[in-house]
């Protein structure tokens, strides 16, 4: 595989094809914080705390650290005023979501971000992706999926699936990055309620008018 | 229908099929487009088929159903040939008048001619009038020419000769070479130029490619793609098949959204078509080229005309943007090399081979080349599809083809490049219109939806109304988008709300900064309506926010309605017609309207009769104390 | 509901799982929705997870997991409706059938939902009652379509 050299942070790295930013900071120890990163799972690209600023071909562009490929000459910058300012905005904004995932407040620490900045629309669920990537790609059970789009975008579970499968594996659990309560909580909404009663709407799944707490709760 | 099997084929049956056209023939187009069904196009249609049945002229006079001409605002169109009279607004019971006068006794019917508002000059013919005489429609000009589903009428003006054109005399390399002359920049949204996407899909290793027509048009506000795809759908195709030629794609994808059902069904008819005689499937035209398509329709999602979205939708999955550091012209469907172009570009490519791309470029400015449909649509008194070369100023757009604001209002900004758009000010109506020149002024050309608005309509509620479509339209799969935008949409709802704090607007552009890291395009557009608005109408956030008032007076929750007692004469017309029964009335007495009961629908302005003009809507300003019990009488 | 018909619609579009979207599409506008049992059997004859299917049901407008009513009025919330009032028409549609948008009354009479632009924008604001669209829509005008509806 050829090497490829750029500069991350003023430092010159030698990377292989391949390798993301991400993986290439690692590799010269510096760090770039990520929350829906993982290595056993396909690129996702979806919570951009990873956000870094690069230069292609003079132009600064804001990239995802974890998916970007290294190329030859690039120059990164992962901690300018800039990318800070956005990833404390974006740590505010999930905040909002999971005020006491453990996670988000070291993040917040680090970046400055005020938990209560945004009202609270405590869905507890961050929409990384992972348990849902990880249930289709590693365990191929497909017990949890997202459904609707938008900011009404939710994860939820399959009823029949769950009920078959969650309880003897809960992997995705510790997944998590506002700690597996949550999961397991939806998930237990899921399998307490039988099956053809868990979705008022007709469709069987357990998505949002059925199972999830807080709207159970209003 | 047999195959036509070479090019000579192609010319016999051309030959054949306007030889059997008489050009002295009475003919009737009526415009079958879905804006002059929806005000009655069927029903006039069915009328002529009556009445020329009665007179016994079925076989002496041809009528057709065409695409949409674009002044949809005037439809049902009906076109007479071969003198080319051009009737507007035209109803059923029009239709025995103009039978009997116009195609038995070639007179003209007066009052179903275009009338100059100003002069009050007619119009006969579609040329003599402004909104069409000042525009160059290369391509919206064919629309009315053709009977939307037939083929033969395709034949007749040439069609499917740049194909065999391609096929026979050029290498795909040549018709690479025109396109990149031509500069064709693509018409859906970024401008990007047409040939680097085809060249690097050429390419690209892998030996299969594929292309795409973008035929999603979900900007809310546009519909020249639909117009094009519906009234002229061979061309489109036309379009693909050249393109795959080049590229060396042997499959083809149309996306349409299924909210165009009529698009949908000409499309499909003409791959039909198109099939049966040859210019799609194994073999095209004898040349040894093959070429397949497919219509995949969308299923309502704003977020599939991104092209990688609208890549995952055609795998079967749930539209969501992937990453594209790798471009989608090498890695798209199915991570096979793909080439996605929009509608109207599609439409443009075999006008360059065949009049060649120095005719194209003969038209607009040197970065932006060719014309560019736009749908002009808002307050603006000629509404419909205006095809102008680029570079034209805006000014000559809204004025010149428009027509101006309707109803002595003063125009107030002109939104282009819908969601992903901004709001232009009066002070920048100079501004030519093209690619570069419209991004440079904080907007952008987008696909071309140009919506004007007058003093009534207020610009935060304009970026509200942007932001409240995204928060439903966004994927939802990136942080920055789809939290940035509901915060924002927070802070804009309470701003037109009168709610809105000190610190408000540098919150949005904080929020706006913070979605340049969304992941597509739509997140990092979407601040967009919201920042150009800021940039040119920050007086009017300032005026919701310090001083509580919508200058506009249009932000029902920061306006009042109130009855001036002066000017009251008390005609009871908005009493008897406040569907909230808020109207205290009474013979020969002031009226008054109750507050508390008044749910702000705005019928007592609406009907209070303009001589009287007694209502008032009052914003930012505390409604005067209704006039005392004893003073209401009228003297 | 005829599980036959489901088979069919699956197989003219060859029961190739790319073709998910579109068979659903088609299930749609043979239901009006799409029922459960047709869910669970194009997860299974196209091998799709029902995750995905629950998600797609769910990510695109033109599906509905509940059925609709016997008349489908949409409202256009375009941009080039919005300025010309569409708002109006949205709140006069739902006093005139007493249904939300997104919503179907009881006796699955009316559906009321809202569409971003039909490509009539010239003609705005627009409603649209069973696929027949109304132009230049007047407040006033809305209840005497709608009361021609059984
Ligand atoms: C959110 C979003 C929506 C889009 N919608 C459309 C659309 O409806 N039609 C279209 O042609 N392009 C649309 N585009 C642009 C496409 O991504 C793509 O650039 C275009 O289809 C390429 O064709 P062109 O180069 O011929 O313009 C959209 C882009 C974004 C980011
Ligand atoms: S439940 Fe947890 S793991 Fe799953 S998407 Fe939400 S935040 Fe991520
Ligand atoms: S920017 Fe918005 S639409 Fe694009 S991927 Fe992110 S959430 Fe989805
Ligand atoms: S319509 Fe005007 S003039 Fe007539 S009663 Fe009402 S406010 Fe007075
Ligand atoms: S870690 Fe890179 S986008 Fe989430
Ligand atoms: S649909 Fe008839 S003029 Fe546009
Ligand atoms: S915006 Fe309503 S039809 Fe286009």
């Amino acid at each position: 595989m050829s090497e490829i050299n750029l500069q991350i942070d003023g430092k010159e790295v030698v990377a292989t094809e391949g390798m993301t930013i991400l993986d290439a900071a690692k590799s010269v120890g510096i760090s770039i914080p990520t929350l829906c990163h993982h290595e056993k799972l396909e690129p996702y690209g979806g919570c951009r705390i990873c956000t870094v600023e690069v230069e292609v071909r003079g132009w600064p562009k804001l990239v995802a650290g974890c998916i970007y490929p290294v190329e030859k000459g690039l120059v990164v910058r992962t901690r300018t005023e800039k990318v800070d300012k956005i990833r404390k905005v974006l740590l505010e904004e999930m905040l909002a979501h999971a005020p006491d995932s453990e996670e988000l407040k070291a993040l917040a620490q680090e970046y400055g971000a005020d938990r209560d900045r945004f009202e609270k629309h405590p869905s507890f669920c961050i929409h990384c992706g992972l348990c849902v990537r990880y249930c289709a790609e590693i365990k191929k059970k497909n017990a949890v999926g997202f459904v609707d789009r938008g900011s009404n975008r939710e994860i939820s579970f399959i009823p029949e699936i769950a009920a078959k499968e969650c309880w003897d594996c809960k992997e995705c659990f510790p997944l998590c990055p506002t700690s597996a309560l949550q999961a397991a909580y939806v998930l237990a909404g899921a399998l307490m309620t039988p099956p053809e009663e868990a979705h008022s709407g007709g469709c069987g799944c357990s998505c949002s008018c059925g199972s999830a707490p807080e709207k159970q709760a209003g | 229908m047999t195959r036509l099997n070479s090019p000579e084929k192609l010319e016999c049956a051309r030959k054949d099929i306007v030889s059997r056209i008489d050009p002295t023939k009475p003919c009737i187009s009526v415009c079958a487009g879905a804006g002059c069904l929806a005000s009655g196009a069927a029903e006039v249609i069915a009328a002529f088929k009556t009445e020329l049945d009665f007179h016994g002229l079925t076989t002496e006079v041809n009528t057709k159903g065409t695409g949409c001409p674009g002044f949809c605002e005037r439809g049902p169109i009906v076109m007479i040939y071969p003198e080319g009279i051009c009737y507007l607004k035209v109803k059923p019971e029009d239709v025995p008048e103009i039978v009997s006068h116009t195609i038995k006794e070639k007179k003209v019917v007066d009052r179903l001619l275009y009338e100059d508002p100003a002069t009050g000059t007619r119009a006969l013919r579609e040329s003599d009038i402004p909104f069409y005489k000042n525009q160059q429609r290369n391509i919206l000009s064919e629309n009315i020419r053709l009977d939307s589903k037939s083929m033969d009428d395709y034949l007749a003006i040439g069609g499917y000769s740049a194909l065999s054109k391609v096929l026979f005399q050029m290498t795909p390399e040549e018709v690479m070479g025109e396109i990149k002359k031509s500069n064709l920049r693509g018409r859906g949204g970024g401008g990007f130029p047409a040939w680097r996407k085809w060249e690097e899909s050429r390419n690209a290793p892998d030996p299969i490619k594929y292309v795409i027509v973008n035929a999603d048009e979900g900007d809310p506000g546009a519909f020249m793609d639909r117009a094009l795809i519906e009234g002229n759908p061979h061309s489109i195709l036309e379009g693909l098949i050249i393109g795959a030629y080049a590229v060396g794609a042997h499959e083809g994808f149309i996306y349409v959204r299924q909210e165009y059902p009529l698009a949908v069904e000409n499309i499909n008819l003409a791959i039909r078509q198109a099939s049966e005689r040859g210019f799609v499937g194994k073999d095209i035209l004898g040349s040894g080229f093959d070429f397949t398509v497919k219509v995949h329709m969308g299923a309502g999602a704003f977020v599939c005309g991104e092209s990688s979205a609208l890549m995952t939708a055609l795998e079967g999955r749930a539209g969501e943007p992937r990453p594209k550091y790798i471009h989608t012209a090498v890695k798209g469907v199915w991570d096979h090399p793909s080439v996605l172009n929009n509608v109207e570009t599609w439409a443009n490519v075999p006008q360059i081979i065949n009049k060649g791309a120095d005719w194209f470029t003969s038209f607009g400015t040197a970065g932006s080349t060719g014309t560019k449909i736009f749908s002009l649509v808002g307050k603006i008194t000629n509404t419909g599809l205006v095809e102008v070369p680029m570079g034209v100023t805006l000014r000559d757009i809204i004025t010149k083809v428009g027509g101006g604001i309707p109803g002595g209002k003063k125009f107030k900004a002109v939104q282009t490049g819908g969601p992903s758009g901004g709001c232009i000010p009066e002070a920048q109506l100079d501004l030519p219109v093209d690619f570069d020149e419209l991004t440079k002024a904080g907007s952008m050309m987008g696909s071309g939806g140009m919506i004007v608005m007058d003093e009534d309509t207020c610009m935060v509620d304009i970026a509200r109304y942007f932001i409240d479509f995204l928060k439903d339209e966004s994927c939802g799969k990136c942080t920055p988008c789809r939290e940035g935008i509901r915060q924002m949409l927070a802070v804009l709802t309470r701003i037109t709300a009168g709610k809105g704090k000190e610190g408000d607007i540098e919150l949005l552009e904080e929020l706006a900064e913070s979605m340049g890291a969304a992941l597509c395009a739509l997140g990092k557009s979407a601040p967009n309506p919201v920042l150009s608005t800021i940039r040119y109408f920050r007086d009017e956030y300032e005026a919701h926010i310090r001083d509580k008032k919508c200058p506009a007076l249009s932000c029902k929750e920061m306006i009042a309605f109130h009855i001036d007692p002066a000017k009251c004469k008390a005609c009871g017309s908005c009493f008897r017609q406040c569907p909230a029964e808020a109207i205290h009335g009474g013979k020969k007495l002031i009226h008054i309207i109750d507050q508390e009961k008044c749910t702000k629908c705005g019928t007592c302005l609406d009907v209070c009769p303009s001589r009287f003009g007694a209502v008032r809507k009052i914003s930012g300003e505390p409604v005067p104390a209704p006039v005392p019990e004893d003073k209401r009488a009228i003297a | 509901m005829d599980i036959s018909k489901i088979d069919q619609i699956i197989d003219k579009h060859d029961g190739e799982a790319s073709s998910l979207i579109q068979i659903l599409l088609d299930i749609q506008s043979e239901h009006n929705w799409l029922p459960k049992e047709a869910l669970k059997r194009v997860s299974e004859k196209l091998q799709v997870p029902m995750s995905r299917i629950q998600h797609i049901a769910t990510f695109y407008k033109a599906f509905s997991l509940v059925p609709k009513g016997r008349h489908q009025v949409h409202v256009c919330m375009g941009t080039a409706c919005h300025v010309r009032g569409a708002q109006r028409v949205l709140d006069t549609v739902q006093e005139v059938t007493g249904v939300k948008s997104g919503e179907t009354d009881s006796d699955l009479k009316f559906s009321v939902e809202t569409v971003n632009c039909l490509g009539c924008c010239a003609l705005g604001p627009v409603m649209e009652v069973d696929g027949k669209h109304h132009g230049n829509i007047a407040p006033s005008q809305i209840a005497s379509v709608l009361n021609n509806c059984e």
